[in-house]
């Protein structure tokens, strides 16, 4: 891969299905942010794309994400000039200038931040994110998982209001201040993380996680381009394993401590006929059980996808009836360490589950 | 109770008189192009037979295609202001952002944004800029302006600031006519919005068109309450519905539907509704249409509406068969049927004249259509089984065969045995479903908001009280009002216990 590389409209669009897959319910759809990166490219924009190994040792890299409800962005519609903000904001605060912009995580809404911000500040996107899907927390990431610094951190609402949360104890303050802060300013706001620098992107992040939501998406829209299954599609190209193939039975959503929390109870079709899965989903997709034995776990990517259309959907729009296929697919090694497993395991969601990978 | 059901297609006008749960009469006459005259038609053809012009009626419920076709063709549609409230926030996005740009050519008179609206918990963003609105209100007259669709973020939440800017372009506009985004639910800007600017282009035609049903109705003898069915399966009275033709969408399919299920009395079943130019398929559920699962668009524009989960295909009595080599539809003579298909008199060759050729329906003069050769009679049926056989598999939940249920006019097409189907329901009167569907409409009242500081029962109480107070205003018998859904969503990364929720009431109409 050249350091460097346009990306087209059209490979945004498949970065935007395959994100989706990849947020494991979690995350927000990506359509709003795919609406204004449409408008940017009509209006002459092209984003970079590039490849961390071609950042310098002591490049500053910027990592952005909007934080917030999703529900709240339904109607706070999200705007690249916040995201951007965000990011000057950050280097007047560091006083040193950013060589490129990073997604914190891959999975949802949050995919297309970078490419957003990326546009207004004619830096080139890097090919890297810190979750390798979706999260709902700050220390569920590689940096957290590494121990890198957590601050600071720079968040700007729409009506120019801005904070930056200068120290942080630990990566559960540095949440729970910037948590404070997004929910003052109407439960949605633009973040841009800490700085991280090229050897800590190289070295701690997930790499090459845009290309990955980018050849997802290809498959899924080849496939339909040619009548094929798009979900075979992903399972052939990531190595997935289909878990079950069903209808939605029931569905019982709590929202505690702010997380969506609920389960899901799907019925068997084809293959399954009989047979019944159990999701468990705080954001994301947790724990999958199968007549009644854990089947998969967190951080494994537990993804529901529609059997025909094989689009991703996500926690908050799990209806009864639906028609879904439950695949699983291999997490970045770095969450597989005990330390990742101590920070995104079944245990760090509240389940007192052992991790056994679907691929062990 | 006698209630009497009309639906307006593009081919054919159908009318039945209910009497309680009985179909007492059904006609069937053609659809004209002036809408009204069909109508008039059929309510006489109807009342002809009956002693004393049929007596006493309690409502009469109509059922019409007009609003979503007028989208999909892309006619009679009225030019709209679009006014944003919600400025800082939201403004790259901004009105007629994802939609088809023909359509937007059509409807994008003016696009106007504003500071307002309110957070989630019903905080201001910013104030209102009435003077901004004002301004829009100026402009929108120097441009002759008819119709204005005014949406605000978190509107469903509080409607304070689409009230407002209502309010002063109502003033500074007289005879303006105003659509808000709170009127028609859902939390979702854009698609609400979208809702908003696709009903204000339809204001217009609505009013004429209503208008023209209460002509026809008071032509005809009967003198009872006019109702305009809704896509929910339920109803409106006509000076609510006029305001609001959006709600009208996919409402056909969806009384042939309830239609079908009432005359079958079977609940659970796939419906294949063969029309003049298209056959809707669609899966029943507990009486109900199974809705779509998502976003659904109408006419390449995103919305947020309940519909039917549908699979709309482009054969129907009317679709033109070409002989070789071998096409069936999309393309359809539509409502000119009885001049243009070959047993008719006509010159063009449609399914109409294969099925009455094959012996599987009487119309016309079989005589017109004795030199159809044999073979081409029989791949064209084939050809349309295949295509109904392959609708169903698409629309089936399980690989178990389901009964179907046939019905519209065209259902003389539906061979007895198909791939993946126990057995083919035929119903009497299967002919007008929809009609039928129509009158035993009952009506709803919704609501769809963010509840504060309560627990889920009380949201879902309160919730309970506005909607049963919608579908009263709507026409509904208090003691008849039953609750169809709840949904609550709690909603994550918020403080304070907030709970979205849902509820939808129905009831029978009041009689009177």
């Amino acid at each position: 891969m050249p350091p460097l590389r346009p990306v087209s409209l059209d490979e945004i669009e498949s970065i935007a299905i395959g994100a989706w897959i990849l947020g494991t319910g979690g995350g927000g759809s990506p359509y709003l942010a795919l609406l204004n990166l449409r408008r940017l490219y009509r209006e002459g924009t092209v984003v970079s794309l590039m490849d961390p190994a071609g950042l310098a040792d002591d490049d500053r890299v910027a990592v952005v994400s909007n934080m917030g409800a999703p529900l709240v962005g339904q109607e706070r519609l999200t705007d690249p000039r916040t995201i951007a903000q965000a990011v000057l904001m950050m280097e007047e605060v560091i006083g040193q200038r950013f060589r490129a912009v990073m997604s914190l995580e891959i999975g949802g809404g949050n995919s297309l931040q970078p490419f957003m911000a990326a546009a207004l500040l004619g830096l080139p996107v890097v090919d890297a994110d810190c979750m390798g899907r979706a999260f709902p927390e700050a220390q569920m990431t590689s940096f957290a998982i590494h121990d890198l610094r957590m601050y600071p951190l720079t968040l700007v609402d729409v009506r120019d209001n801005a904070v930056v949360v200068a120290r942080a104890a630990s990566w559960k303050w540095m949440e729970r201040l910037s948590r404070t802060a997004c929910v003052a300013v109407g439960s949605i706001a633009s973040t841009c993380k800490a700085p991280r620098t090229g050897k800590e992107v190289k070295e701690c992040a997930i790499l090459y996680s845009t290309s990955k939501a980018l050849r997802i998406g290809q498959a899924v829209r080849a496939a339909r381009r040619a009548h094929e299954d798009p979900i075979q599609a992903v399972l052939a190209l990531e190595g997935g394993l289909r878990l079950f193939t069903g209808k939605i039975q029931d569905v019982d959503r709590r929202a505690t401590e702010g997380f969506l929390r609920g389960t899901a109870t799907l019925d068997g079709l084809d293959d399954f006929r009989g047979r019944t899965m159990r999701l468990a989903f705080q954001n994301e997709f947790a724990v999958a059980w199968l007549d009644g034995a854990p089947r998969a776990t967190t951080p494994d990517l537990i993804c529901v996808l529609d059997t025909v259309s094989g689009d991703a959907i996500g926690t908050e729009t799990l209806r009864y009836g639906q028609r879904v296929t439950v695949i699983a697919l291999p997490a970045p090694p770095i969450l597989l360490t005990p330390k990742g497993i101590e920070h995104v395991g079944p245990r760090a969601f509240g389940y007192d589950l052992e991790f056994v990978s679907v691929f062990a | 109770m006698r209630r009497i059901g009309i639906d307006v297609g593009g081919t054919n006008t159908d009318a039945v008189l209910l009497e309680d749960d009985r179909v007492v009469h059904a006609v069937k006459t053609p659809t004209t192009p002036d809408v009204t005259g069909g109508i008039v038609n059929a309510l006489e053809l109807l009342t002809a037979s009956l002693p004393e012009g049929g007596g006493v009626v309690d409502a009469v419920m109509i059922g019409t295609t007009h609003f979503t076709n007028a989208v999909v063709q892309r006619r009679d549609l009225t030019a709209v202001a679009a006014v944003r409230i919600g400025l800082p926030a939201s403004a790259s996005l901004p009105p007629f952002e994802d939609w088809p740009e023909d359509l937007a050519r059509l409807v994008r008179g003016e696009v106007f944004m504003v500071e307002g609206g309110h957070e989630y918990d019903g905080r201001p963003i910013v104030p209102l800029d009435t003077a901004a609105v004002r301004q829009a209100a100026r402009r929108i007259r120097e441009r002759s302006l008819t119709a204005v669709a005014i949406a605000s973020v978190f509107s469903p939440l509080n409607p304070t600031c689409e009230e407002e800017a209502a309010r002063i372009l109502r003033d500074e506009c007289p005879g303006l006519s105003v659509t808000c985004s709170h009127d028609l639910g859902r939390i979702g800007l854009l698609e609400r919005e979208n809702a908003t600017l696709l009903n204000a282009c339809l204001v217009d035609l609505a009013s004429r068109t209503t208008q023209g049903f209460m002509e026809a109705l008071a032509r005809s003898k009967i003198r009872a309450p006019l109702y305009i069915t809704q896509n929910d399966g339920t109803v409106l009275p006509a000076e609510q519905a006029r305001q609001f033709p959006v709600y009208s969408f996919a409402s056909g399919p969806t009384n042939s539907m309830r239609g079908a299920a009432f005359l079958s009395k079977r609940d659970d079943a796939i419906v294949v509704d063969v029309g003049g130019t298209t056959t809707d398929i669609g899966a029943l559920r507990h009486g109900f249409p199974r809705e779509a699962n998502n976003v659904v668009e109408i006419g390449g524009v995103r919305t947020l509406f309940r519909m039917p989960d549908l699979l709309s295909l482009g054969l129907g009595g009317g679709s033109l068969v070409a002989p070789e080599p071998l096409a069936v539809g999309p393309l359809s003579v539509g409502f000119r049927l009885t001049e243009r298909a070959r047993v008719f008199g006509g010159p063009d060759l449609t399914v109409t004249d294969i099925g009455v050729a094959a012996r599987l329906v009487d119309l016309g003069a079989r005589e017109r259509v004795a030199d159809l050769p044999a073979p081409l009679v029989e791949r064209t049926l084939a050809r349309i089984s295949a295509m109904i056989e392959e609708g169903v598999d698409r629309m089936k939940t399980e690989a178990a065969p389901v009964p179907l249920i046939a019905v519209g006019g065209g259902c003389f097409v539906i061979p007895e045995r198909l791939a993946g189907v126990s057995e083919v329901v035929h119903v009497p009167h299967q002919a007008v479903a929809n009609a039928v569907g129509a009158a035993i409409a009952q009506v709803s009242g919704e609501v769809d908001q963010i509840f504060q500081g309560l627990s889920r029962e009380e949201a879902i109480a309160r919730a309970r009280m506005l909607a049963e107070e919608r579908a009263v205003r709507a026409g509904a018998d208090p003691t008849s009002l039953q609750v169809v859904e709840v949904e609550d969503l709690p909603l994550a990364y918020l403080p304070g216990n907030s709970l979205r929720t849902r509820v939808r009431v129905v009831g029978d109409i009041a009689s009177h």
